[in-house]
């Protein structure tokens, strides 16, 4: 995730303190990786830097996390052209899960239970994952189900590489 | 969550078999298994649907058995729930042995101790929601009205208490499998066999219906054997058990 466009983005309903975004950051989107306030104050410094956000009003008692930030025309103009702008797909095309059954067959390793034992670790996560979603609210649902997807995307291609390990083997061997 | 709704005791079972053997003395530590199957072997066709598949599952204990298509997972719980006997091998329940029962007393378990849900809910489509429900308890010989009072709190579980007097031609198939859950239920099984049991439903109502699944089972102590193809349900139990040509294999110990 771009820290800078959703810092900016939070900016948008109003001006913000820097300990007022990271707050805002870790409750809609830290989840399991709050932000450190480092992350914030270089980010902001950047921001600023570049015209996006420009100083408030600073408090009295000093420090980086005494100033208030607000968002520029030019920062607006920003967010909307990252949300504009679709994320590019993930290609997945450098698995290690593949080059670790391909090993195995060249190595006359098991890679049925090398599969096997990945597919129990998937759905061991998949489970924790489903037990934290019946629990969460709907943010936490959402998340949970983007990671269940993916999971269960690994899981089936881990099903049908099973399916042909046979003819994988023949193929890595010749 | 409100507890499970409890129906009316149905009346006590006819003595079935003899008292657990020594077998169970040699148990692994953990809960002991309500339903074992050991080494069954099953043939349709001089092709062996199961061959040498062991199988155990505790009380309150959901075990998804995945696997792909032909692999077996319907046959197993098929055999385990004494629908079609095995060639080899034996299904223990609650320490009586499947195959040493008659076709009656197999009956009445079915009927007493076991519910069942598969994929096309496969309600009466004469009959209405609350009737379905109502029919498990009616066959254990309950009278129409207490059977009917009885199968309310679980359409309410299960939150169709809103079809209650619509016939199954009249509701949506999220709203079917709930009813087809409901029913499965109603007589409170020891334990309940879903065959696919979302697998004609969308995505949110096929979680909807696992979550309302496995909660009331596991509020009223059932064990549930669930044959999924799909992880994002299996991912609804405690643990999976994976059959493959006709073997089981599991990764986890039995038991929680």
């Amino acid at each position: 995730m771009t820290i800078g466009h959703t810092l900016l983005g939070l900016l948008e309903s109003g001006p913000r303190h820097g300990y007022d975004l990271k707050r805002a950051f870790d409750e809609r989107f830290g989840h399991d990786r709050p932000l450190h306030y480092g992350q914030v104050y270089s980010t902001m410094s950047r921001l600023l830097k570049n015209g996006l956000v420009e100083v408030d009003g600073i408090e009295p008692g000093g420090g980086p996390e005494r100033k208030r930030y607000a968002i520029t025309d030019a920062g607006v103009t920003d967010v909307a052209g990252w949300l504009a702008t679709p994320e590019k797909p993930e290609p997945y095309l450098q698995s290690t899960l593949y080059t670790k059954v391909v090993l195995a067959l060249l190595t006359g390793r098991d890679a049925a239970e090398l599969l096997d034992v990945q597919r129990a670790e998937h759905l061991r996560l998949m489970r924790e994952l489903t037990r934290r979603k019946q629990r969460g609210d709907l943010a936490d649902q959402l998340i949970c189900d983007h990671a269940l997807f993916h999971l269960e995307a690994d899981l089936r291609w881990l099903e049908l590489t099973a399916a042909r390990l046979g003819k994988l083997a023949a193929e890595v061997r010749a | 969550m409100s507890a499970a709704p409890r129906s009316p005791e149905p009346p006590e079972p006819p003595e079935l078999s003899e008292p657990p053997g020594p077998a169970e003395l040699s148990e692994p530590p953990g809960p002991a298994p309500i339903l074992t199957a050991t080494a069954l072997r099953k043939v349709y066709a001089g092709t062996p649907a199961l061959d040498g598949a062991d199988f155990a599952i505790a009380a309150g204990e959901t075990v998804a058995v995945m696997g792909p298509s032909g692999s077996g997972k319907s046959t197993l719980l098929h055999c385990l729930a004494g629908i079609v006997p095995a060639d080899a091998g034996t299904v223990t329940y609650a320490g009586r042995d499947l195959a040493a029962l008659s076709d009656g007393e197999r009956s009445a378990l079915r009927r007493r101790e076991f519910g069942f849900v598969f994929q096309f809910g496969q309600l009466v489509p004469e009959l209405t929601c609350v009737e379905n429900v109502a029919l498990p308890l009616r066959l254990t010989g309950l009278g129409r009205r207490d059977a009917e009072r009885a199968a309310r709190p679980w359409l309410e579980r299960l939150e169709v208490d809103d079809v209650t007097h619509k016939r199954p031609g009249e509701i949506s198939g999220g709203q079917g499998q709930r009813v087809a859950v409901a029913r499965a239920l109603a007589t409170t099984p020891r334990v309940v066999f879903a065959d696919e049991p979302t697998g004609a439903l969308d995505s949110l109502n096929g979680e909807r219906v696992m979550e309302l699944l496995t909660a009331a089972a596991q509020d009223s102590g059932a064990a549930v054997v669930l044959v999924t193809h799909e992880a994002r349900v299996a991912a609804y139990a405690d643990r999976e058990v994976v059959v493959r040509d006709g073997r089981t294999r599991s990764l986890e110990p039995a038991g929680r």
